[in-house]
């Protein structure tokens, strides 16, 4: 039995949704797109076109609702299922989009380029706990128009993992999806077997920006999977109450899902977001506080109650540094998230509000995910007797469990097996390995992993076919070549 | 009688309460007392308490917000009275606040913005998505000593770039000063587009817009 956190009654979650829908009639959703506004009036919603705001009646949601796929795949680049959307399967990824990344030896926030994201690639694609990839951090040494999908292009070229990705604009959103295709082997084939899933973004409170409507409809149109990530930011931009942003997140999806299955029935579409409470005393968006998981998990038993893939943001810390606070709160989010069934986790690796990203960090988080699996695995019966069957030839004795056959059978079924990173030596081994914390100990494992890395095998028709089309781009935005990538792999022209 | 008033007057501001502060303002017409003494000894007292508070940690922000606009409510109650003298409110200095062209992140300009009003300065929020020309237009108008821009992403933050050649182009600089901020923003993007200053945080672009204005704490 998969062990599951329940923050609302059925009663609750009734609740929660009957004043959803009265909030997409009243104040309705400001939908800035002129598209999005056509598709709901068209459909019956009453529009101002001057103040740009949508009444959307519960039918429309209701109908859209309906045509929602209730689970979907992210498949690898051989083409494998690899990630479910749907029921309670959790999965998990590194944090998206970050700026900067943490430098081990200086502790300096410092602004990522390429081999930043190559350095946190190649550790994400290593570990077995990150069922995909994100397009973690942006790269400042390439122009700012291809910010968002070079990203992409490396991991790409770095990973076979699905991806967790999003574009910065509605044009490059298209690029991004062409890109997908042409390791798919064409548009079609990409909507059969999506490798990546993007996150579009409400504004807060009740808004649907032109940038955000629009990708949802370009999503929707592709058959490319979306992933709603609304952001009621509590005391700030949405209700102070924990409830009262569950409830606006819920307004802000259905009226998501609501634009996107009229522009395309059937499309899949993911009921997530990246909420916070507000702090107020320094203004931030704490995404580490106990309050930023319960909104977390409770929006998402809103949206497994409808029937829903989801999604959340936990796992993630605002320290500054991989601490004690990061590794608290990074446990804690990983933690409530699987157990809260989401089905995909994003976050592990970020520090400081989502801002900087650290593989040290991520080779710790993975640490805390493996236990949060464990967890969720739950209590298992393997013997016919749950402890009388054990106690033949053990004579009151310590140690005599150690000689049953039955302990080396079952030992690596009931026990997670940590990596080195977690420390469970005497205080003569800890001390004879060097006294390291986890931070340092973090710091060997990247570079053993970095050190053993092998770049996966790509068809070089098609690693030519995307390195020229991003060069194209690259090219319009004054950019001659693409920055080296690898010495050791040097990709055609690089 | 004024030192009760006054007392009280401050007291409204930090109450955050703007009803009591608009009486006050209206029953300190009635007795005729100066609306700039009104201001400066009453209400301004009330906000630089909150705004200290706040910098030690001592009072959140609902305090600070609502505070501002128990002050603005009452300085709009004296505004009349004030064109009537023909003078005008000693203000810190103008800012004209914007997110860049691009940009929907709105939260922390606010903010910004609300703590410069609380710091005594005339702040013209534009909004978010803001183009070169929208802003500098609005900083001319209003005879603006600073600009200031809001960034959080990577993408658009050589906006701020844009704005601060364009102000170049025409002259405008020094007269106009140009603070940033936002996410991305770093000392080293401040000092490669030639911003005049730059704060990671809402207090820090106080003390920084006052000084741009030469006006800084001792
Ligand atoms: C909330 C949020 C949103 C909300 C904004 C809602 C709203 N109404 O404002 C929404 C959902 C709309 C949003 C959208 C997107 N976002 Co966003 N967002 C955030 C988040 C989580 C918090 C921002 C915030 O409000 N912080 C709280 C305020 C108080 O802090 P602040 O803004 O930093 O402001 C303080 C200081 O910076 C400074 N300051 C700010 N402005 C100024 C100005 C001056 C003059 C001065 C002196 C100081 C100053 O003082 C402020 C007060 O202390 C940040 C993460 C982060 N930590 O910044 C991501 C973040 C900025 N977003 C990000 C991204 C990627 C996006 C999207 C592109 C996502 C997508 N794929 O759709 C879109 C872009 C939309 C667009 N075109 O603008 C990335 C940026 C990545 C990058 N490399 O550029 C970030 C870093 C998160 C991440 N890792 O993914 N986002």
């Amino acid at each position: 039995m998969q062990p599951k956190l329940s923050l609302l009654t059925d009663e609750l979650i009734a609740r929660i949704l009957d004043e959803a829908y009265q909030l997409l009639l009243k104040p309705g959703i400001k939908v800035q797109n002129p598209e999005a506004r056509e598709l709901l009036e068209s459909a019956g919603a009453q529009v101002d076109q001057e103040t740009m705001v949508a009444r959307i009646p519960g039918q429309l949601v209701h109908t859209a609702l309906e045509s929602v796929p209730r689970q979907f795949q992210l498949f690898d680049y051989e083409g494998n299922a690899r990630v479910v959307y749907g029921g309670d399967a959790i999965h998990f990824d590194p944090g998206s989009s970050g700026i900067s990344v943490l430098i081990p030896e200086t502790l300096e926030h410092k602004t990522a380029e390429t081999p930043d994201l190559i350095r946190i690639l190649k550790v994400a694609e290593t570990l077995p706990q990150y069922d995909a990839q994100s397009t973690s951090v942006v790269c400042h040494d390439v122009p700012k128009d291809l910010h968002d999908l070079y990203r992409l292009y490396l991991v790409m070229l770095f990973s076979r993992k699905p991806i967790v990705t999003g574009a910065f604009t509605n044009e490059t959103v298209h690029q991004m999806i062409d890109m997908l295709s042409i390791f798919a082997g064409g548009r079609e084939n990409l909507k059969e077997k999506p490798r990546a899933i993007f996150d579009v973004c409400p504004s807060p409170p009740l808004i649907w920006s032109n940038f955000g409507a629009g990708n949802l409809i370009a999503l929707a149109r592709a058959g490319v999977p979306a992933e709603i990530v609304s952001m009621p930011l509590a005391g700030a931009a949405a209700p102070v109450t924990l409830l009262g942003a569950v409830t606006q997140h819920a307004a802000e999806c259905l009226s998501g899902i609501t634009i996107h299955q009229l522009a395309q029935p059937g499309s899949p579409i993911v009921w997530g977001g990246a909420p916070a409470i507000f702090d107020m005393r320094k203004g931030g968006t704490p995404m580490g506080a106990v309050e930023t998981a319960m909104i977390d998990s409770s929006y998402a038993q809103v949206g497994k109650s409808l029937g829903l893939p989801t999604h959340a943001y936990l796992g993630a810390t605002d320290s500054k540094l991989v601490d004690m606070q990061a590794g608290m709160e990074s446990a804690m989010g990983a933690l409530v998230g699987a157990l809260s069934g989401i089905n995909m986790i994003s976050g592990a690796g970020m520090l400081d509000f989502l801002i900087c990203q650290s593989p040290e960090k991520l080779v710790i988080d993975a640490e805390s995910i493996a236990m949060a699996r464990r967890m969720v695995e739950g209590m298992k019966i393997h013997t016919d007797t749950l402890a009388t069957g054990f106690y033949e030839g053990v004579n009151f004795k310590g140690g005599d469990f150690l000689k049953q056959k039955i302990t080396l059978q079952l030992f690596q079924m009931e026990q997670h097996m940590p990596s080195v990173v977690i420390d469970r030596d005497s205080m003569r081994g800890w001390r004879e390995a060097g006294s390291m914390d986890t931070f340092t100990r973090a710091k060997i494992r990247v570079k053993e992993i970095l050190a053993s890395y092998k770049r996966p095998e790509i068809d070089p028709d098609k690693e030519r076919d995307l390195h020229d089309y991003v060069l194209g781009l690259a090219k319009e935005s004054g950019l001659e070549t693409l920055p080296l990538l690898d010495e050791k792999n040097p990709l055609p022209d690089a | 009688m004024s030192e009760e008033l006054y007392k009280e007057m401050a007291q409204s501001i930090i109450e955050g309460d703007s009803d009591k502060s608009v009486e006050l303002a209206k029953k300190s017409i009635e007795l005729q007392m100066h609306p700039l003494d009104t201001i400066t000894k009453g209400f301004v007292v009330g906000v630089n308490y909150i705004g200290d508070q706040f910098g030690k940690g001592e009072a959140f922000l609902p305090e600070l917000v609502m505070a501002g606009e128990a002050m603005k409510a009452a300085v709009a109650t004296l505004e009349p009275e004030l064109m009537k003298l023909g003078e005008s409110r000693e203000v810190m200095g103008r800012v004209v606040l914007a997110t860049v062209e691009g940009d929907i992140h709105e939260i922390g300009k606010t903010l910004v913005g609300t703590m410069l009003s609380a710091s005594g300065f005339e702040v013209y929020d534009l909004g978010v998505d803001q183009p070169a020309e929208k802003i500098i237009g609005k900083a001319l108008e209003v005879d603006a000593h600073i600009i200031g821009m809001s960034a959080l992403l990577t993408t658009t933050m050589v906006r701020q770039r844009e704005v601060i050649e364009e102000l170049d182009k025409e002259g405008l600089r020094p007269r106009i000063k140009v603070m940033v901020g936002g996410a991305p923003i770093t000392k080293d993007w401040f000092q490669k587009i030639k911003a005049d200053g730059y704060s990671e945080d809402a207090i820090g672009a106080v003390k920084i817009a006052k000084q741009l204005v030469g006006k800084a704490d001792a």
